[in-house]
């Protein structure tokens, strides 16, 4: 009976969105009166940052600095339509809406502009700072501010944009049954480390060392934080989460959390996270959908490790004690 | 049924209340006196959400009868924040983007506090040790130990 030692690689692609009969999200845009930018969304901020990242894809669209943009999410009463918050679409389907939506308000911007100033709006740029210049001759300009002045109470224009992204509904081939149930595929790969007791049965992860492929980080602080959370989380499912704990009937199952297991502050494996950034084609500034992808890989990395140490294939999730002394028993018996 | 009076100073204002006995302190500021900093996760004492400071001591307020806070001295994380500015572990969360949901957020502080209280210049395995009975679903725990440690260092220089 000893502590044995292994090490388990894993390595995954996971979508972005999802294709049940379609997949569709849309934003409106609108500027206040004096020339600040309301996005409007019925998808949900969780905590994963969703109003953040929409503000930045709306101000790098329009033009302004991101702090003249709100974000108004999650009422699904008055908002536009979104398919929801869920399999890791909020930014690339959502930032798509918003961007078309921010391109027409601009555009409505632009013209405004083109007339106060005289000129040509193909002939206008915006500085990102709030203002909008005439290109070559940046001496001639105007305040968004004044912009918005001049378009609600002189020229009776509303600077507003609508934006629709959708992913269409894909139907097999009757021939070969192929399809595209999902777009815009993320990477990740994990090592992982672990000890196992023999005797007991237990897993302790040492080490997790995650690189993830997540197309742009569109704000690395923030998709950081993700990808250690999610890190975490892959650990919890790989070896304690079940609503079933360790019994085959349903009725020695647990009743709440408290009998929800999770590592906790005592359990941290020693986690590396590695961002490699490949823009995607058709995200939003070129990023994908690193949201439950994070918490993946770590999941066959440990199931290898295990059966590295141990010599025994898992099967069932999560690998608990009781199933890795049953395979040992198994495995002994031959 | 009978209605009784408490009285305690919840971050430094006094505060009396009729509850009916056997009325959580969490219900009682939550839902009485509307500090809602305190959040009620498991409502049976192992989440931590709901962890105030009473008399110094760290206090889980869902397994605390507001009847027995009379006189009490009681502080929660609504309460940290001095003329606009965030306390030190408030920032540090900030910065160290500690915080995800948000629901665990305010038990955290509150244990970490009270660590801080007692020791200023805690190692990490205090900090594991301090927060242990607190759950967090989304940040993995290590930008909180961070974040708690980060608070720890600030304070100390500021007080050198």
């Amino acid at each position: 009976m000893a502590i044995r030692r292994g090490r388990g690689v894993a390595a995954i692609n996971y979508p972005t969105g999802m294709n049940l009969g379609g997949d569709p999200t849309q934003a409106l845009v609108h500027s206040t009166p004096t020339g600040n930018f309301m996005v409007t969304l019925s998808s949900v901020d969780l905590g994963q940052g969703m109003k953040q990242i929409m503000a930045q894809i709306c101000a790098e669209t329009i033009g302004v600095p991101t702090d003249r943009v709100v974000v108004d999410t999650a009422d699904t009463d008055t908002g536009p339509h979104c398919m929801g918050t869920f399999a890791s679409r909020g930014t690339h389907r959502a930032g798509n809406a918003v961007i078309q939506a921010a391109r027409e308000a601009r555009q409505v911007m632009l013209e405004v502009a083109a007339e106060e100033l005289e000129v040509n709006a193909s002939d206008l740029e915006t500085d990102g700072q709030g203002n909008i210049l005439v290109k070559g001759a940046p001496q001639k300009s105007m305040s968004i501010f004044d912009v918005a002045l001049s378009a609600h109470f002189k020229r009776g224009r509303s600077i507003s944009g609508r934006g629709m992204f959708l992913i269409p509904r894909s139907y097999p081939e009757k021939e070969t049954g192929a399809m595209k149930p999902s777009t815009c595929y993320a990477h990740a790969c994990t090592v992982a480390e672990v000890e196992v007791d023999d005797e007991t049965g237990e897993v302790t992860v040492l080490t997790v060392k995650n690189v993830f492929e997540i197309g742009r980080a569109l704000n690395p602080k923030m998709v950081e934080q993700q990808l250690v959370g999610g890190s975490w989380m892959g650990i919890s499912h790989a070896l304690y989460e079940t609503t079933e704990p360790y019994y085959p009937n349903r009725d020695h199952g647990g009743t709440d959390f408290n009998q929800y297991l999770m590592p906790g502050l005592g359990d941290l494996a020693e986690t590396e996270i590695i961002v490699l950034e490949r823009p995607s084609a058709d995200g939003p500034f070129g990023a994908k959908g690193p949201g439950e992808m994070c918490a993946n890989p770590q999941i066959p990395a440990i199931a290898n490790a295990v059966f590295d140490a141990v010599g025994v294939r898992i099967d069932a999730l999560p690998i608990t004690p009781e199933r890795i002394l049953r395979a040992l028993k198994a495995q002994a018996a031959g | 049924m009978a209605k009784v009076p408490v009285q305690f100073t919840l971050n430094g204002s006094e505060k009396a209340e009729f509850v009916e006995s056997g009325t959580t302190l969490l219900h009682a500021l939550r839902d009485k006196i509307g500090d809602t900093s305190p959040k009620g996760g498991c409502h049976q004492g192992t989440c931590g959400a709901c962890s105030v400071i009473i008399d110094g001591e760290l206090r889980l307020s869902c397994l605390t009868l507001a009847e027995t806070c009379n006189g009490a001295d009681i502080k929660t994380t609504a309460g940290l924040a001095e003329g606009g500015m965030l306390h030190p572990l408030q920032r540090a969360f900030l910065d160290a983007f500690a915080t995800q949901c948000g629901f665990c957020t305010p038990g955290m502080i509150m244990a970490a506090k009270v660590l801080l209280d007692r020791m200023p210049n805690p190692s990490r395995e205090d900090v594991v040790e301090a927060l242990s009975g607190n759950v967090c679903r989304c940040t993995g725990y290590e930008p909180i130990i961070q974040a708690v440690l980060t608070a720890a260092r600030a304070n100390s220089q500021n007080a050198a």
